[in-house]
């Protein structure tokens, strides 16, 4: 049984000093559960997006991370909820350029393109969760016969 | 107890336990500055380890007569906060942790519970249990001030590194005439890309630079804010006369910018600084050969 240590939290985003947080927790767990240089630096980059909107647009909120497994693979589940004012037009939002922060307005969009698996379940005026999912490519280390 | 009054139930045990800690104020200070705590923190001599204990007995009295005995905020602890957190950062300092120097607190009790019990031989059994546990309570809230006033201690180091590290240097290195370089290392958020600007725009005047190079081989992460931030800071040199060049950019950085869509745009960007400065020497019309193989050189 792989160890989930270390690689399950709830980290709470609610300024920017969390997001460093953030950040370095998804790198580690990612690193942990077997993923190349890439797939970390791709999923930390969609996490630290994803992690501003959560305290950017939705005020603040929490980040989950889980470790999953399917036939064999391990993959590790982001969760960024928030209870803020909510996407109104999400197909708007994921599309690039379009910003309401004064931002670039490629971070939702972008990151969905970082990860395998990208869900958004958002309801105007009670809040937004973006539930992220990547897969480890490579089998972690020191993994026993399945 | 020996002068134990007749009407003894109106005394509580908060008040038995203040009553031995003043009739017993030398003894305990005295066994206390031979507990590591007091003996390792106050080294000059053994007086000053017995007067911190003192404070520390009187301190504690003044809870017991308030019959505050389980709240670390009675006002009786607040002449020994600071005493109690000098100490304590003396232990961390020695590298206990602050286990370690809960620990060493709490082996302040079993002097004094020991003098308690030499001195109660007269006393019930269900008066030596309360007053002992009156007593316990009483030390163990001592070791919660003591904790509190640590974690204070650790939260305003935190809140100085917080501000330390917003002004790291950002140093601007001159590598060549008219050529700066400013290595970016670490989080690139609003505050800090800030002075970075700041910093590259002063030494674009100072040094009357052509060309600034941007080092991102310190930046563990580039999502769209960084992007901007480095683009703004591009367009800003631009302002000033000085073409801007990205270099450090990473295989993996590189791969996960396309993959978010962002885009340089116009900025030129380099893999390594050395390209980077490769090309800046170039635009410059400045040739780098290398020594003839035979030392036919000068020399």
């Amino acid at each position: 049984m792989h160890t989930a240590a270390g690689v399950e939290a709830r980290l709470p985003i609610r300024s920017d000093m969390d997001l460093v947080w953030v950040r370095q927790h998804v790198r580690q767990a990612a690193a942990q559960l077997g993923f190349g240089l890439v797939d970390q630096t791709k999923l930390v980059t969609a996490a630290s997006e994803l992690a501003r909107n959560t305290l950017v647009h939705g005020g603040g909120g929490l980040m989950e991370a889980t470790h999953v497994r399917a036939g064999g693979a391990e993959g590790l589940r982001l969760s960024f909820s928030d209870s803020g004012p909510g996407i109104p037009d999400l197909e708007r939002a994921l599309s690039d350029g379009y910003t309401s922060g004064g931002g670039l307005g490629m971070g939702l969009g972008g990151s969905r393109r970082l990860v395998h698996d990208f869900e958004v379940e958002s309801t105007p005026g009670s809040g937004t969760t973006v539930r992220v999912t990547s897969w480890a490519t490579r089998p972690p280390r020191q993994r026993g016969a399945v | 107890m020996p002068e134990h009054e007749a009407g003894g139930s109106l005394a509580t045990p908060a008040h038995e336990v203040r009553d031995f800690l003043r009739r017993r104020r030398e003894q305990i200070a005295q066994r206390w500055a031979d507990e590591p705590l007091f003996r390792t923190v106050f080294t000059a001599s053994r007086d000053e380890a017995v007067e911190a204990g003192k404070a520390v007995v009187d301190a504690l009295a003044r809870v017991a007569d308030a019959q505050q005995v389980e709240d670390p905020d009675a006002a009786g602890f607040s002449a020994v906060r600071e005493q109690l957190a000098r100490m304590g950062a003396a232990r961390s300092r020695a590298g206990l942790s602050n286990t370690q120097v809960s620990s060493e607190l709490a082996a302040l009790w079993p002097p004094a519970e020991n003098l308690l019990v030499a001195e109660s031989d007269q006393a019930s059994p269900e008066e030596l249990r309360a007053w002992s546990t009156t007593l316990s309570v009483l030390l163990g809230t001592l070791r919660l001030v003591a904790m509190q006033t640590a974690l204070s201690e650790t939260q305003s180091l935190i809140d100085r590194q917080r501000l330390q590290l917003l002004e790291v240097a950002t140093p601007v290195i001159k590598l060549w005439d008219g050529i700066v370089a400013v290595p970016l290392i670490g989080t690139l958020d609003s505050a800090r890309s800030q002075v970075v600007m700041e910093t590259l725009l002063n030494a674009v005047v100072d040094q009357h630079a052509r060309f600034a190079i941007l080092d991102i081989t310190g930046v563990p992460t580039v999502d769209s804010l960084v992007a901007q931030h480095l683009m703004k800071t591009v367009a800003a040199a631009r302002l000033m006369g000085a073409e801007c060049v990205v270099s450090g950019i990473r295989p993996a950085i590189a791969q996960t910018m396309v993959h978010l869509g962002l885009d340089l745009g116009t900025v030129k960007t380099r893999a390594s600084l050395a390209d980077a400065l490769g090309h800046c020497l170039h635009e410059l019309g400045t040739n780098i050969v290398n020594a003839a193989p035979d030392g036919a050189g000068r020399r």
